[in-house]
């Protein structure tokens, strides 16, 4: 018997095309493992893939991704795609597409930027693409240092 | 663009016609500021100088330009005292202060406070300097010096000389000068040099730009001399920073081959880097530069209020 590598789902969502080696903190940034869900995740690193020699998949069971969460995937593995399963087949698919602006989900990695006190506003990014995502803060100008740290 | 209503946060959010058009009304608005003629421009109109960190010259810059046109003011000179020091958030400070005036003008120490205070406002925001961040009210009257002292910004080769590497506001002004025809030599230590971001940035935009380590190099060259603030925090012990701060010292030695309508700017106070045997020749543009702070207010009140278009 051929042995899978990664077991198909019955109903969730398939993000593949994830960076290779990307898998655990886009999980982790995903809220996956969560101790009061027993759906079944998998997580598979360092697969064979033609188009970008290697990727890292992760299948999570019941569960649809948020547009936030969305936006998240698609800062740290631009390439990444999306496939919402039902019934063992797929609905939808789509590559993750970087956004212009974010909101709310990144901290800004200045001390002194007022978004980092008290204030009853939230953070603003814009998105720049490139070989590699950089997010500007929209009020005080400065790049975010390290984009997976700074996700709120 | 219409002005009426605007916020200026970043000269980055003007574009070069909205620069002229202040600069031009700027250029009007002289024997106003000069007191030789009277105006009641701003007449009813209240303005709210919000400092919650203190900046005299900026403060008194901005009442001064308030008081010629005719309007008042009202605010605070530092956060001592008010309800800002007992913890009252930005955005409730700005909704209050934006009930009472008409136009208001924020100087703090965190950046990015003047683009909060204007998602807060009802009244257009002037950012009179946000901690490292913004003061484009400074850019615009470096830009105004430039013009008036040299007769037009195209064409013109500026040094940038001294902290370029902290210096926020020289960061702007090369944003801004970068939108007109300018050749720009930026002039320092290599460990106070231009962030290498702002130089590409600038050239992309399309000014010719190089980098210099010593005044020399550039000073036959130059019609324009800017010079900031090298701040003594900046280095390891006192040596060094004497050392450096000797290096790029503007006396009349160091302006011996310069030519001889180039001016000499600085955003002032300036410590030693400008010898004060300067001040007396045709060189020295920094006490006008100063001056013409007020003009340059004048026109931004006069537009974002809407009194002016
Ligand atoms: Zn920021």
């Amino acid at each position: 018997m051929k042995e899978l590598k990664i077991t198909p789902i019955k109903n969730g969502t398939v993000i593949d095309h994830i960076e290779p080696g990307m898998a655990l903190k886009v999980a982790r940034l995903l809220g996956v493992p969560d101790p009061d869900a027993h759906s079944t995740v998998s997580i598979a690193m360092y697969v064979k893939s033609g188009k970008m020699k290697y990727k890292d998949i992760i299948k999570i069971e019941d569960r649809e991704l948020k547009k936030r969460e969305v936006n998240i995937i698609s800062l740290i593995s631009p390439n990444a795609s999306i496939a919402i399963i039902k019934d063992e087949e797929v609905i939808k698919k789509s590559r993750v597409t970087l956004p212009k602006v974010i909101t709310g989900i990144a901290r800004c990695s200045n001390p002194n930027c007022i978004t980092n006190k008290d204030e009853p506003t939230e953070t603003e990014f814009t998105v720049l693409g490139g070989r590699e995502v950089k997010l500007r803060c929209m009020y005080c100008d400065r790049l975010v240092d390290d984009i997976i740290e700074s996700i709120i | 663009m219409n002005f009426k209503g605007t916020h200026i946060v970043s000269v980055r959010d003007l574009c070069r016609e909205d620069i002229e058009h202040i600069l031009d009304l700027a250029d009007g608005m002289i024997p106003i500021a000069r007191g030789e003629k009277s105006s009641s421009l701003m007449k009813g109109k209240i303005m709210a100088t919000l400092f919650f960190e203190p900046s005299t010259r900026t403060r008194l810059s901005f009442e001064s330009a308030m008081l010629r046109l005719g309007g008042r003011f009202l605010g605070f000179a530092e956060p001592g005292g008010t309800s800002v020091k007992k913890g009252e958030t930005l955005a409730d400070t700005i909704r209050m202060a934006s009930a009472y005036s008409d136009v208001i003008v924020i100087r703090h120490p965190q950046e990015g406070s003047a683009r909060l205070a204007s998602k807060f406002s009802d009244v257009p925001v002037i950012n009179a300097g946000d901690g490292a961040g913004q003061h484009p009210t400074q850019t615009l009257l470096d830009l105004m010096t430039i013009r008036r002292e040299t007769g037009k910004i195209d064409g013109r080769k500026i040094a940038l000389v001294g902290d370029l590497k902290f210096g926020r506001t020289v960061h702007s002004l090369t944003y801004a000068l970068a939108k007109f025809d300018t050749d720009l030599t930026f002039v320092a230590p290599p460990s106070l040099q231009m962030p290498p971001e702002v130089v590409e940035l600038a050239g992309q935009m399309g000014a010719r730009t190089q980098l210099a380590n010593t005044l020399e190099e550039v000073v036959e060259e130059a019609d324009v001399i800017y010079v900031t603030r090298i701040q003594k925090e900046r280095f390891p012990d006192e040596a060094s920073y004497k050392k450096v701060a000797n290096v790029f010292k503007i006396d009349l030695d160091a302006l011996e081959n310069a030519k001889k309508n180039a001016i000499v700017m600085h955003p002032l106070p300036r410590v030693k880097e400008i010898d004060p045997e300067v001040d007396d020749t045709k060189f020295a543009a920094y006490f006008k530069q100063a001056f013409y702070g007020v003009p340059t207010r004048m026109a931004l009140l006069g537009l974002v209020t809407g009194v002016l278009e």
